[in-house]
Parts: structure tokens; C-alpha cells; sequence
């Protein structure tokens, strides 16, 4: 699946396409298809994210996981400072990343 | 330290006020991405992996306790209770808000600071020892030049846009603690024969993709010439280097492809047609900074006694303290890489219990080293127990200055979108196994270093070991160098071979360390055994 992910104008923070909005929860991710580079356009334009691009991703029973991990990163946080992450309480949830 | 006079203080406000206007206009549409960032990279702030990342200058590394305090009270207001101090003796912000940005440079602004030039293809913030003014072995305050040099190269009007990003150090010892060699222009104040001051020109050297030393090629130049030889140094680069490949585009790509000679005999006519000019600042503005950097008033007299009969004191007393140039006299370096730590990470509070302490302690001054440490350098060797105590309730005296725990690492996969692999576990994992202050003392002084990608914020070439972390194909994985340098003996780290995998990696580290320890001779540092002995026990331990 093609998936789309970019930054929060104002706040910086790391968002996702669901299909209708951003959503920092890569789970919430929508295959966009080959309509990536026209949301980004209008998304842009519009002012409500920044420096959004394409990636590859895949859905599985655990949800929707980027294809690099780059991307994984993007999703959970450093998995230095899980505690910044968007799963603080999961010990396990940098695994999720490599 | 340097105070602002009213133009500094004024350029930095109007600087704040026009980008408040531009972050406006940005978030009103009045201006798009592709026009707003230039304007935001200009105040050093980034868009990174995670969101807005702002670096924040602290010219030649040289904090006092108010800046100190407001750099930690930022990193709660602003950010997420923390900073992390870099290798260009800067300070980072991750977790910035744009919109909150303008606020923040403000609160910088009224405390002399601010983050202009911190990013883009101009002159950074220069970079000197962080021993100046306290050493024993310099012959003079390189911070005085230093800032002379970051008054001339902010907002020089023909150097905003060159060809790449531009780096200058300036040392005035012998044994070089700035990695000078390794900047675009490395600066040695030298006293000549006649006995005069004056500084020794080293340009082109650098890390990143193609690593080179910095060649010399001026041995003295006067004091009364230096603005005008760096003028010409940079003009002969802004006119000749690389515009249409960034990947060649550094001045050390010129000076290697024209050779030394050849950029040196450039310079050198440039610099008599300069000299005509008139540009050179007039010495009365070189001894008024000169004035803000003279000694504090250290007492005579101060006993050189130290109490060692605590054996952790006696051992971070050991590991991480410099003789001072005053007696009774100390300069103190607080590590901030506890054992499985993250290198150059501080909390807000650790930040300013360091501003507290140097306020009661060190003459009101900090520094901030290029290998992510912090440095009170003019410590009474009758209050070191006193702050080593502060420190150590603060989980801020581990004990591992230039041993294998003290590791430079860029933040990496983890933090930075030019990332291919993440340094900081790597970083924190050998320093676990290495944690142990018996294992450390064993093997004595042995720089470490890591960089997330080629571009080398990690040093990693600098490193007497050296890591490389690379993308192969998705997965992270990391190359070993050996006996690279940045001190007075600069070298370049060479690769062993096949890279490995994050446990592979660490266990690299292991073995490289017990050849050292195997074949070492009394006395020899990890470097020195492995220029004697060379590559090939390394590399037969390693993958045989």
C-alpha cells in the first residue's frame, strides 16, 4: 500500500493521511494509491502539513507498518526516549521498529 | 566573557521581529514552504524526523550561568524537558513548536543569544578550545580572536550564500582540543620568533563524505591582517568552489583539486589586493573584546591541596580534571554520558543545577565541548569536592573523560532525517559494556565516535575507533574504522572491513579493544598501539 506521512505546520508534529485528515497514529494510515502526490498538493496548499511525502507500507493483523525503518521511526518516536513515544507504556514497542 | 554592545543587541532584536513577521506570514499563507524555508533554516531551525528542531549558537562554546538558566527553563517551556548539546559545542532543541518559535528566540534574545547561522551555506559559530582562558598550555585566550572572526562572518553580506556550509576553529595551544585540522579554516594563534602574536592558517580540512586534514598554508599572518587573510581565503572559495555538485561543493574540494599551492598563491593575491582596501578592523576593536575575556579575579594564594581520600572523587578527579594555568585552580568536565546514556542529552534541571554551579563556583562561566560534555573551567580546588558532590546527586559525575564511555555520537536515525542508521543505541549498548570503571581505567584514554551517515556529525572519522552506521538495503548496519585523530596528531580513521549488524558491532568494539589490550606496550594509548602495529591484528581478529 502507498501511504502518506508529513509534518504538522504549526506544531511540527508527525502525521498521517487517514483518507480525510492527518492523524498521528500510523495505524489510522489510508492507502491513498496513486492519488499520493495530488492529497500532498492540495494538503500543502491548504497549510495543514508540511514536507509530506510518499511511502510503502503494508497492513497486517497488527495494523499498518512502513515499509523502511525511517518511516517506523517516524511512527513510534526515538526509541531512545520511549517515553516520548507514542506508546510509553509498551516495553516492547521498539521491537515494533527494527 | 564578550558582553553585547547596543548593535549586536539590536541586530539579534531585529532579527526576532522580522522572523516573528515571516512565521506569520507562513502560517497566513502569505508565504509557501519553498519560500519560508530558507528564511527558517537562517534562524537555525530545522524540520527534522520527529518536528521542528531549532540549534541554537553558543559562540566558541562559552556559556555564562544566566544564558545557562535560560537554556533550561527553555527546554521546559518549549521542548520536552531536555537539550541536547552537539559537536559543534551548539545546543538542540528536538521538540520544537513553529509557532512558538518567535517566542522563544526572544526569551535567547535577552540573554545575548540566538540562532542565527546555525544552519545554511554560511560561516557557523566558531568554534575554539574549551579550555581558553584557563590552560596551562596556551600561549594565549583564543576566544578573543574568536569572537573578532564572529563578529566579521555574522551577516557578512558576501558569505551568506557560498558554496556550502563554512566552519572555523580557533586554538591557541599546542595540543589541539578543537579538532582544528578537521574545520574548513583552522586557526593556531602562534607567537612568532620575534615574539609577536599572530595566527597559523590551516584551510580545507574536514569530515563528511571525503574526510581531509586541513593543509597549512600561511605560518603567521599579524594580528593587524587577520580578518583580511580570512576574507581572502573565503573569497578565493566563494568564487571557485563547487556550485553545481553539494557533494563537492566544501572549500576542501577546492584546495585538493587545485592544490594547496595553488589555492595558497590565490589567497595570497587576494589578500595584497584586500590589504589596499582597508578592511581590517582597527586594533582598538580587538583589544576592546580582549578586555571582556581577562582573567577573573582568581584568588592568590588558593591552596593546591585536594582531599582524595574519597575514592570516587579521587577517580573523577583523575579522569576528568585539567591542570589550570592559576594555582589552586581546577578546570572540571562533567560528562554527560552516564553509562547507557544518551550522549550529550541533559535534563532541564541537570542544565541548570551546571548554571547554579558555575554561577557559586566557576567565575559565572560554562563550556560546552565539541564532544558533548560541559566544562566549568575555573574551579577552587578547595570547592571541587563541593561540586563534585552537586554533580553527583544530579547523576552528572560519571567518570569516563576520553575513555570508551565518553562517546561522541550524533543523535542519528533516532532524531535526524538525513539519518541511515541510529547511533545512539550503538552508543548507549558499548557503553554498558564498557560501563564498569575498572574495565575504562584498563584501557585509558580511547576516543570513540559514531555518525548516523556520512555526513559525519559523529566525527566519526576522528575517532581512534570509529563508527559509520549505513542503509544496506533497509537495515541499519555499521562500519568499524581504526585510528583516526583530531588532536595535534590528526588522523584519519581507516575502514577494517565488512560492516555489522547492531550486535556485530558492539562485539567489534570488544575485539578491537582486546587486541589493544593483547599486544599494547607500557604506556601506549589504543591509538598509539594501533599505529605501531597497524591494521592487520585488528583485522585478522575481526573477521578470521
Amino acid at each position: 500500500m502507498k501511504i502518506l506521512t508529513g509534518n504538522d505546520l504549526k506544531s511540527g508534529e508527525v502525521v498521517w493521511w487517514d483518507g480525510d485528515h492527518w492523524s498521528k497514529f500510523v495505524n489510522s494510515a489510508a492507502d491513498v494509491g496513486d492519488r499520493g502526490d495530488a492529497i500532498i498538493a492540495r494538503e500543502e496548499a491548504a497549510r495543514r502539513v508540511v514536507s509530506a511525502y510518499i511511502v510503502d507500507g503494508a497492513r497486517d493483523e497488527n495494523g499498518v507498518r512502513p515499509a523502511h525503518i525511517k518511516e517506523r521511526i517516524r511512527a513510534l518516536g526515538p526509541t531512545v526516549r520511549m517515553d516520548l513515544s507514542l506508546k510509553p507504556g509498551d516495553p516492547d514497542a521498539s521491537n515494533w521498529v527494527i | 566573557m564578550y558582553k553585547y554592545d547596543q548593535y549586536d543587541q539590536q541586530m539579534v532584536d531585529v532579527r526576532v521581529k522580522e522572523f516573528r513577521d515571516q512565521v506569520r506570514r507562513r502560517l497566513d499563507g502569505s508565504l509557501t514552504e519553498d519560500q519560508f524555508r530558507p528564511l527558517r533554516l537562517q534562524n537555525g531551525l530545522y524540520l527534522q524526523l520527529h518536528a521542528y528542531m531549532l540549534r541554537v549558537a553558543v559562540p566558541y562554546g562559552t556559556l555564562n550561568s544566566e544564558q545557562m538558566t535560560v537554556l533550561g527553563d527553555i527546554a521546559d517551556k518549549y521542548d520536552r524537558g531536555y537539550g541536547h548539546f552537539t559537536t559543534r559545542q551548539n545546543i538542540q532543541y528536538n521538540w520544537i513548536k513553529l509557532e512558538e518559535t518567535p517566542d522563544l528566540l526572544a526569551e535567547l534574545a535577552g540573554v545575548e543569544m540566538h540562532a542565527i547561522q546555525t544552519s545554511g551555506n554560511c560561516i557557523r559559530n566558531i568554534s575554539s578550545d574549551q579550555y581558553a582562558g584557563a590552560a596551562a598550555d596556551e600561549i594565549v585566550d583564543p576566544r578573543p580572536y574568536a569572537e573578532l572572526l564572529r563578529q566579521w562572518s555574522s551577516f557578512h553580506p558576501e558569505f551568506l550564500t557560498l558554496p556550502r556550509k563554512f566552519k572555523i576553529a580557533v586554538i591557541a595551544s599546542e595540543t589541539d582540543r578543537a579538532a582544528m585540522k578537521l574545520h574548513d579554516i583552522g586557526i593556531q594563534m602562534v607567537r612568532n620568533e620575534a615574539g609577536k602574536i599572530g595566527a597559523r592558517f590551516f584551510v580545507g580540512g574536514g569530515m563528511g563524505r571525503t574526510p581531509m586534514i586541513g593543509p597549512m598554508i600561511r605560518d603567521f599572518v599579524p594580528l593587524d591582517q587577520l580578518i583580511t587573510y580570512c576574507e581572502a581565503c573565503l573569497r578565493v572559495y566563494n568564487r571557485y568552489g563547487r556550485r553545481d555538485n553539494k557533494y563537492k561543493a566544501r572549500i576542501k574540494i577546492l584546495v585538493h583539486e587545485l592544490g594547496k599551492d595553488e589555492y595558497t598563491r590565490q589567497v595570497e593575491e587576494e589578500f595584497a589586493l584586500l590589504m589596499e582596501q582597508g578592511i581590517e578592523p582597527p586594533l582598538a576593536e580587538l583589544e576592546r573584546i580582549k578586555a571582556m575575556f581577562a582573567d577573573p579575579a582568581f584568588e592568590t594564594g588558593a591552596s593546591d591541596d585536594l582531599d582524595l581520600s574519597d575514592p570516587d572523587f579521587r577517580l573523577w578527579v583523575e579522569r576528568n580534571c585539567a591542570q589550570h594555568k592559576q594555582a589552586g585552580y581546577i578546570i572540571a568536565t562533567v560528562s554527560l554520558k552516564p553509562v547507557g546514556g544518551i550522549p550529550g542529552d541533559a535534563s532541564a534541571d541537570q542544565i541548570r543545577l551546571m548554571a547554579q554551579l558555575a554561577r557559586d563556583y566557576s567565575f559565572d562561566e560554562l563550556r560546552v565541548t565539541h564532544a558533548q560534555n560541559i566544562v566549568f573551567p575555573h574551579v577552587r580546588k578547595a570547592d571541587l569536592y563541593t561540586v563534585w558532590k552537586a554533580l553527583d546527586e544530579a547523576g552528572l559525575s560519571t567518570a569516563n573523560l576520553d575513555g570508551i564511555g565518553d562517546i561522541i555520537a550524533c543523535p542519528g536515525l533516532d532524531y535526524c532525517s538525513l539519518a541511515n542508521a541510529r547511533s545512539i543505541p550503538v552508543a548507549q549498548r558499548i557503553s554498558e559494556r564498557f560501563g564498569s570503571a575498572e574495565k575504562q581505567a584498563e584501557i585509558g584514554e580511547l576516543k570513540l565516535k559514531i555518525s548516523g551517515c556520512i555526513n559525519a556529525c559523529g566525527h566519526h572519522h576522528a575517532g581512534h575507533i570509529g563508527i559509520l552506521g549505513v542503509d544496506r538495503k533497509g537495515v541499519e548496519n555499521y562500519q568499524l574504522l581504526l585510528g583516526g585523530s583530531e588532536g595535534a596528531d590528526t588522523s584519519l580513521g581507516q575502514i577494517t572491513g565488512p560492516g555489522f549488524d547492531e550486535d556485530g558491532i558492539v562485539a567489534a568494539v570488544e575485539t578491537a579493544a582486546n587486541v589493544y589490550l593483547r599486544e599494547r606496550n607500557n604506556g601506549e594509548r589504543f591509538l598509539d598501539t594501533y599505529r605501531r602495529i597497524g591494521m592487520a591484528p585488528f583485522k585478522e581478529a575481526l573477521y578470521d
